[in-house]
């Protein structure tokens, strides 16, 4: 029977080579320079992230305390607190604020959490102009794209292309330089800027400590995004939050250095409400949508490391896997191991079967583990992920079924006489693979030559044989 | 994954030869005795012993894998330490077996083959204090692939060392080192296409660095970048590192 290559395979089989050299390019650059930036800057880098850890994973595991606690202080500031269970309902909620506030036209700045719960086509359909301002996603969005990288959601893109966006969209004719280009996006935006009547963002952190919250941007455009507007809603996954405001410092220095090499973000603001009476600019109202969609969930299974992630990308980056099949390829708004986890487990109950492939499309490397600032074991909540499927006898497809092997791997004897007679060739997995993937495998390698048995026959007829267990037991 | 901190040392030590040894690669397996003896070990080789439980493992299978651990325990029970050619499958004795037995009454038997499994390089330089190894080499280049089960481990500084101080050998370096081979059992069947490309990548890498030579601590990684490059008509002289040692000695 023929059965159908993986979603994520077969997407990598049918990129455009460019697309994954400009990938792998990029990828490849970031990892290195990343871990330059780190050891240049820190003795023991390795330190910074346990201490991040345990921070994060306590925060986790306390964490309807510190929501409580931030609440209280965002309301002390003069915030407004909402809380979302799922996508459908933060996106009504932030319907129901524009409307009262009377908004039909916004500009957003980068936020995964509005990209979870798509937000976008929510408010379009709702006759509610929302403009993204980094440039990066702007481009996403005229182009009807998604974006294909947490930190950088164009880079499945060059230059030419993005020219191409540009002049579609009638912002002058084709020219691919990258100046020009980023300078008619600004005049473009600019404009938007000043015609909207509020402004989305997400959150990168929130102390709880003192409500006050984080969110950094390379290109200013989260302040724009909120300096002339009235109202200024931001939407926050809810396992955002650190203890106290001290604990900023190691997340913005593990922050910008794990996701972009920097030493910190061009900007990064601290907002702590609305603007205050002797503030002369800034919105008025602020309102903060703290986003379950599976969180709590998720917090109370297996797989709760996972909730330390702050969305750095670098797993990303260094993830072999990514850099052969590009971020689409994940299908979801997560792409790279963080969203081989994550997919499955956030959003709706279909989730976990729609990206059933994700969490087995990994050789396990680990090398996500060793590059996380917050040090998810991710290959261990990549196998929880499988087992949890297993148990759920959830379908497969591709994965040879193990039994068989089981089966001869625990009777030695039958095991050895399979390896001298080379039929264990017949158990091997390779055998129960559907065919399709397995001729694929065949069409690309070869196996080496069957030599089963040969070394215990060496044993056997050495001069000075090697002792037998037996005799020792 | 880092190896456990206290393993014992003792020079009689179990020998597990790894399926894909005993099945491909009897080679690596008579090296790796070799070059154990000539560290002065006595080797018991438990003939009963056949896989870590591995492939069933990584596809979550645990019911299967954890069968085919508790035979392993079994088979290696007591308290020598137990040497591998692997650090994939050392790796499966000491981290992998910790996760699937995580809630399992019967987790001491194959927390114990965790406690006393050693990468043989691992075992080589800090169980047995090595810092050296004799004999004289032909000048050769030769590039090391460290297998990602590898990582957080002393293996790849232990091969380093060994092989390094060899005459005659000279390691290079090539670039995104980091980056794995493609293989993962399982994850190339079911991911023909990501693996093959995976693989590609890494062989051009090596080859772009000239060695005469592939070693690796794993004969998993070598097997499947030496069958792509055979497809691709392109040609990738490996062994596994201890044979490196053990051909060492040969001339010595
Ligand atoms: S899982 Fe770790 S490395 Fe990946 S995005 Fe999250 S914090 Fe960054």
């Amino acid at each position: 029977m023929a059965s159908p290559l993986q979603p994520i395979d077969d997407y990598a089989r049918t990129l455009a080579p460019e697309t994954r050299a400009a990938v792998i390019k990029s990828a490849a650059f970031t990892s290195g320079q990343r871990i330059e930036v780190l050891r240049r800057d820190y003795e023991d880098p390795d330190a910074l992230r346990k201490l991040a850890r345990k921070i994060k994973q306590h925060t986790i595991d306390r964490l309807d305390h510190y929501l409580e606690q931030a609440e209280s202080r965002l309301k002390a500031a003069g915030a407004q607190v909402h809380f979302a269970t799922d996508g459908p309902s933060a996106c009504r909620q932030v319907l129901k604020i524009l409307q009262e506030h009377g908004v039909t036209r916004l500009v957003k700045s980068k936020s995964m959490a509005t990209e979870e719960i798509h937000l976008n086509p929510f408010l379009e359909k709702h006759g509610i102009e929302s403009i993204e301002t980094d440039l990066g996603e702007f481009i996403v969005q005229i182009d009807d794209d998604h974006p294909s990288h947490i930190v950088r959601p164009i880079i499945h893109k060059n230059r030419r292309q993005v020219a191409e966006s540009l002049e579609r969209h009638g912002l002058g004719a084709y020219d691919d330089d990258p100046k020009t280009i980023t300078r008619r996006a600004r005049v473009h935006l600019r404009e938007k800027y000043m015609q909207s009547g509020a402004g989305i963002t997400g959150g990168n952190f929130v102390s709880a400590e003192s409500g006050r919250m984080v969110l950094v941007t390379n290109e200013g455009n989260a302040r724009f995004s909120m300096a002339p507007n009235k109202v200024h809603i931001a939407v926050i996954g809810i396992e955002k939050l650190v203890p106290r405001d001290r604990d900023l410092a190691v997340f913005l220095s593990l922050l910008a250095r794990s996701a972009t090499a920097q030493q910190i973000t061009v900007y990064t603001q601290f907002i702590n409400g609305p603007r205050s009476a002797n503030q002369p600019s800034g919105p008025e109202h602020m309102h903060v949508v703290f986003l379950d969609n599976g969180r709590s969930q998720v917090l109370g299974g297996e797989c709760r490391e996972i909730l330390r992630c702050i969305r750095c990308g670098a797993c990303q980056n260094v993830c072999p896997v990514y850099r052969q099949a590009s971020g689409h390829a994940y299908r979801a708004v997560y792409g790279g191991p963080i969203g081989a986890v994550l997919s499955p487990l956030i959003g709706d109950s279909i989730s976990f079967s729609n990206y059933g492939d994700l969490p087995r499309a990994s050789s396990l490397c680990g090398a996500c583990r060793e590059v996380c600032p917050v040090d998810i074991p991710i290959p261990d909540l990549l196998l929880k992920l499988r087992h949890g499927a297993k148990k759920a006898k959830l379908p497969s497809p591709g994965s040879p079924p193990m039994g068989p092997f089981a089966d001869l791997a625990t009777s030695p004897k039958l095991w050895r006489t399979s390896m001298t007679a080379s039929r264990a060739m017949n158990y091997l997995p390779l055998q129960f693979a559907p065919v399709k993937p397995l001729r694929d495998w065949l069409d690309q390698r070869t196996l080496p030559k069957w030599r089963g048995g040969e070394f215990r026959r060496w044993l056997k007829q050495r001069p000075s044989p090697v002792e037998d267990q037996k005799k020792h037991a | 994954m880092a190896a456990p901190e206290h393993r014992p040392s003792s020079r009689e030590v179990l020998f597990m030869m790894t399926c894909l040894c005993d099945a491909f690669y009897a080679d690596v397996a008579k090296a790796a005795v070799q070059v154990l003896e000539h560290a002065g070990c006595q080797v018991s080789v438990p003939p009963d012993q056949t896989c870590c439980g591995q492939p069933p493992f990584n596809g979550g299978d645990f019911e299967v894998s954890r069968k085919v651990a508790r035979h392993t325990a079994a088979v290696f029970a007591g308290e020598r330490p137990i040497i591998v050619p692997s650090g994939s499958c050392a790796a499966m004795h000491f981290h992998g077996n910790a996760l699937q037995f995580e809630a399992q009454p019967d987790r001491e038997g194959v927390d114990s083959l965790g406690k006393r499994t050693w990468e043989i390089f691992d075992f080589l330089v800090h169980g047995l204090g090595l810092m050296s190894w004799p004999g004289v080499l032909p000048p050769r280049r030769i590039a090391i692939h460290h297998s990602c089960h590898t990582r957080g481990t002393h293996t790849g500084g232990a091969i380093r060392t060994l092989l390094g101080s060899i005459e005659g050998v000279e390691l290079i370096e090539f670039g995104q080192d980091e980056q794995c081979c493609g293989f993962g059992g399982t994850f190339s069947v079911s991911f023909p296409h990501i693996s093959a490309g995976m693989g590609t990548l890494k062989l051009d890498h090596i080859l772009d660095a000239k060695p005469d030579l592939l070693v690796s601590g794993d004969m998993s990684c070598l097997m499947h970048l030496n069958g792509l490059a055979t497809k691709q008509g392109r040609e990738i002289p490996h062994r596994h590192a201890v044979e490196i040692l053990a051909e060492s000695l040969d001339r010595a």
